[in-house]
């Protein structure tokens, strides 16, 4: 069960931003594919750039490739060459065994047909035989739920049905080689868990390539990591933790917002740790204070503090709040230096956007918000999965 | 049992650098194209008409209402095209349904493959089967039509001869000739929308340089433009084999056939070697 199954040698992909010269680019490249001739493929036309770029791996079977990167990044394009729908530029890909695409759901349905009609037509799209489908129509009505509607055109299905209905034909395919193209953005959250049920199933026995912004869902299922910026290959490797974390690193972090009624006034926040002062990096299981200088107005008696760290993925990972913290302190209407101090920093290493909230009293009115106000980078020796890294004390006993 | 497996090579070469291997996966995909061929046609005949009134009658209307105007210009002398072998009528019919059997050829494999963009830059399968299906289209579009054309030799009181069991083998070769010029302008129809325009204005004029509601002329340039039209010889051929008349166009008949062949195949390798690129092109 070792063999390969996917092998991808410096391959590249060039891609022409103007219409009317991409065009013409393919006229000439499919006159110098009539005629045999050795295309000058090394070298860029004008407007042309490489959308892949010298991009090599292996997957073997039962593998899990993870394709992230921004936007343009080239994933799609490297997906296509997979399938075989383009060809490359240069280097060389080997697949073996069949090639089963999650990319397009319900590619050939037509809205005028009923959905037992469009069953046919897609199962054959994919490669499936008469008989494959004969046999497996119950089972694909079945995991679509959608018994009643079966006779139903499929314009009058919702959106999110046709990608079921779509999922359902594609999941009856036996494929050696799975290509996913993030395909399960419709649908709701029990058929999106059967459909990863399903995609599961599947991989134990191809080898999978996965192309996703969703993290989490990268993070649980993919075995190795490839991130690509650009057109290249920027991480490469098992450590798929570490390889979100490269991803991540191509955004510039969201700039500084403040919102709020204005009844408070926040002047500085000055962040420490072990004596540093506004530095912009700390250790895991580093010492972190936050120091507040604040005004807030006179009507407001024992206002409260939030105080939270999101992380990339845009989640809210951890917070400190003064009220739930049960610390209270009045105020007068004058300025207020306030300290926090939060312990050592369990959090993954990784980076990590701060805000900080000047609320009334028992978690009323947002008197201001600084979503953002400062960016922190927790610095480790790894990347877990989990946003907390709790440090646990370990001990092992040999047992007679 | 892994090492079994079919092994595919994806590199930047030419396919027709290796032609043992091009003609090899030709062949591979005209044979997995079947069912999927077979889908697609029932899918295109059961969705074409399902949102129309009349349905198939439209196959009918066309070539009725198009006889009849040619018919009422040609009683009223606003036309005069002279002697025919058979009733006016019977003749113009025929020509038309022979020259809509040519045009459909040319079209609609066209405009199957505009359709299919989509589904052809996002999933791989033998693209063959767009060919095919539109074929299936194609001839029973024709079979459809020709109800039409067995009324009328009947109203007619046509005499039905032994000749009639060649028609198909013109029939036959009007179809290859327009879907050889289909598949030769892929390519470019593909990337450029003139091609579509170009191709309707060509083909309302090229009806009238073929001798569909006239017969061929005797001399003058009218006469040498329909000598080198290559659908003159077909048409004219199978009509008469159809009608039972002598026949006047045989060898440029099977030179044109003898062609056609040759360049499908040609029209073959460019549609797969193009297909790629124009993916490439298309996409999204």
């Amino acid at each position: 069960m070792s063999d390969k199954l996917i092998k991808v040698e410096n391959v590249s992909k060039k891609f022409c931003r103007d219409l009317k010269k991409s065009l013409w680019y393919g006229v000439k490249d499919i006159a110098g594919e009539i005629i045999g001739r050795e295309n000058a493929k090394d070298e860029l036309r004008p407007g042309e750039f490489w959308s892949v770029n010298d991009v090599s791996f292996e997957l073997k079977r039962g593998e899990c490739l993870g394709l992230i990167g921004p936007n343009g990044a080239g994933k799609s394009t490297m997906l296509k060459m997979l399938n075989g729908l383009i060809k490359p530029d240069k280097g060389r890909i080997a697949i073996r065994g069949r090639v089963g695409a999650l990319i397009e759901l319900g590619a050939g349905f037509n809205p005028i047909l009923t959905g037992r009609e469009n069953i046919y037509v897609n199962g054959a799209v994919l490669g499936l035989t008469k008989e494959e489908i004969d046999r497996k129509f119950d089972a694909i009505v079945d995991f679509a739920e959608m018994e009643e509607f079966i006779d139903a055109p499929v314009q009058n299905y919702s959106s999110g049905m046709r990608v079921r209905l779509g999922f359902a034909v594609a999941a009856q395919m036996d494929p050696d080689i799975l290509l996913i193209d993030e395909v399960l953005a419709v649908g709701d959250v029990g058929f999106r868990a059967k459909c990863f049920n399903t995609i599961n199933q599947i991989m134990k026995n191809a080898s999978v390539i996965f192309v996703s912004h969703a993290m989490p869902v990268i993070n649980r299922t993919c075995s190795d990591i490839c991130v690509f910026n650009k057109g290249s290959v920027v991480f490469q490797g098992k450590d798929v933790p570490k390889g979100i974390e490269t991803y991540y690193s191509a955004f510039e972090s969201e700039k500084q917002m403040i919102t709020g009624s204005g009844k408070a006034k926040v002047h500085s926040i000055v962040l420490e740790s072990n004596g540093n002062k506004n530095m912009k990096s700390i250790n895991y299981l580093d010492d972190l204070t936050v120091h507040i200088e604040v005004t807030i107005d006179k009507s407001i008696k024992f206002p409260c503090i939030g105080f939270s760290f999101m992380d990339q993925a845009l989640q809210i990972v951890a917070q400190c709040h003064s009220h739930y913290n049960q610390f209270k302190f009045s105020n007068n209407g004058k300025k207020t230096r306030i300290s926090l101090h939060l312990g050592a920093v369990n959090l993954n290493p990784g980076i990590y956007n701060l805000t900080l909230g000047i609320l009334a009293d028992n978690v009323g009115e947002v008197l201001e918000r600084r979503v953002n106000f400062n960016t922190i980078i927790v610095k480790g020796n790894f990347f877990g999965n989990a946003p907390i890294q709790i440090n646990g004390s370990w001990a092992a006993h040999e047992i007679n | 049992m892994n090492h079994n497996l079919p092994e595919i090579i994806y590199t930047p070469e030419s396919q027709l650098l290796c032609p043992r291997k091009l003609f090899g996966s030709m062949a591979a995909d005209l044979r997995a194209s079947r069912f999927l061929a077979w889908r697609l046609f029932v899918r295109n005949l059961a969705a074409q008409y399902r949102q129309t009134l009349l349905g198939y009658a439209w196959l009918l209307l066309v070539p009725v209402v198009q006889t009849l105007l040619w018919v009422f210009l040609n009683a009223q002398k606003v036309i005069n095209v002279g002697a025919t072998d058979i009733p006016y009528p019977a003749f113009v019919l025929t020509g038309t349904l022979l020259w809509q059997g040519f045009a459909d050829s040319l079209q609609v494999p066209l405009q199957q493959l505009q359709a299919a963009k989509q589904m052809l830059t996002k999933i791989h399968f033998p693209h063959e089967a767009i060919m095919l299906a539109s074929l299936g289209q194609i001839l029973v579009n024709f079979c459809i039509r020709l109800v039409l054309m067995v009324v009328v030799f009947i109203w007619f009181g046509i005499p039905l001869t032994s000749s009639l069991l060649l028609a198909p083998f013109g029939i036959l070769a009007l179809m290859a000739l327009g879907m050889m010029l289909a598949l030769l302008l892929t390519p470019l129809s593909m990337l450029y929308g003139d091609v579509q325009r170009l191709l309707l204005m060509a083909i309302s004029l090229w009806f009238f340089v073929t001798p569909v509601i006239y017969p061929p002329p005797a001399g003058g340039l009218a006469a040498l433009i329909t000598r080198i039209n290559p659908v003159t010889p077909l048409l004219v051929t199978t009509r008469q084999w159809l009608t039972g008349a002598e026949l006047t166009q045989l060898g440029p008949f099977l030179v044109v056939v003898i062609v056609t062949l040759i360049l499908s195949l040609f029209g073959w390798i460019v549609y797969r070697l193009a297909m790629p690129h124009l993916i490439e092109r298309i996409g999204s």
